[in-house]
């Protein structure tokens, strides 16, 4: 028992990140797009535990609701929407997938042989970062908003003007001719 | 037992990142190619959140949440796309689109 707790955040960042991995192997691999949307929520959901484990409170609750609340409806709606009946018939992959799967082990090995050369020094070592906001220690939340709305305003304005411009292009994209 | 480190992460959205590029290119559904879309903008925050932790800096979440918000845009036009595709061609297969094949 208190090697599990001492051992806590380690346990449980292998069981997320293997499920996430296996989630996202059935996003691609599931012939059924609805299944492969329940796996995507099922791999969104994993990631933002990473993120807890990573002092990520803020994005950690931003993630569940954007993907796991409204692209993941979004998704849903549009696979309701389209009358998938073709489905067992149509071939699942591409002609490419074979040059494509030797292509992404080859860049897997790479990057991963390019990753585990890498030394990192002790992370973590300034802990007030996270949760400093105008000197005081107030929490994640805070400390995200005031960096936000301070050094980041110009990109958090950017970021609403972008929003307005893709709602307008998908409602343009929607509508009926 | 074995202490998670950012080499861990930094493995682990590149899996992730391999996944989703595969989706992309090899799968002919276009919902599947756009979740492959979602699952690689995602491995990318989670690189981001593993750098911001380990340089202790608080700028990695922020740029987290811009993608969070590039990702939500993208899935909204793309889907978009996809039901103006099904209306012309009663289709989803993304090789059966050749509008603009000359």
């Amino acid at each position: 028992m208190e090697a599990l707790v001492a051992n806590g955040p380690s346990i449980l960042f292998f069981v997320f990140a293997s499920l996430a991995v296996v989630s996202a192997l059935c996003v691609v691999l599931m012939r059924n797009p609805m299944y492969g949307a329940i796996s995507l929520l099922t791999s969104f959901l994993c990631v933002a535990v990473l993120f807890l484990l990573r002092h990520a409170e803020f994005v950690a609750i931003v993630q569940i609701f954007v993907y796991g609340g409204g692209i993941m409806v979004l998704f849903l709606f549009v696979i309701m929407l389209i009358n998938l009946h073709r489905l067992p018939e149509v071939r699942k992959f591409a002609g490419q997938s074979p040059v494509v799967i030797v292509l992404a082990l080859l860049l897997m090995g790479f990057f991963g042989w390019f990753f585990l050369q890498v030394e990192f020094d002790q992370p973590f070592t300034r802990p007030e970062t996270f949760t400093m906001a105008d000197g005081e220690d107030l929490g994640n939340s805070q400390a995200v908003a005031w960096a936000l709305f301070t050094r980041h305003l110009l990109p958090f304005e950017i970021a609403s003007i972008f929003l307005l411009i893709a709602m307008i292009g998908a409602v343009v994209l929607g509508r009926r001719q | 037992m074995l202490e998670v480190t950012t080499t861990h992460y930094l493995v682990l959205s590149f899996v992730l990142f391999t996944i989703g590029l595969f989706g992309i290119a090899a799968r002919r559904n276009m919902i599947t190619v756009l979740m492959s879309i979602e699952l690689v903008l995602n491995s990318v925050n989670l690189n981001l959140i593993a750098f911001s932790y380990q340089l202790s800096d608080l700028t990695g979440q922020i740029f987290a949440v811009f993608t969070i918000t590039v990702a939500a845009g993208e899935a909204a036009v793309g889907l978009g796309i996809l039901i103006a595709l099904f209306r012309l061609r009663e289709t989803t297969q993304l090789d059966e689109a050749t509008e603009l094949r000359g």
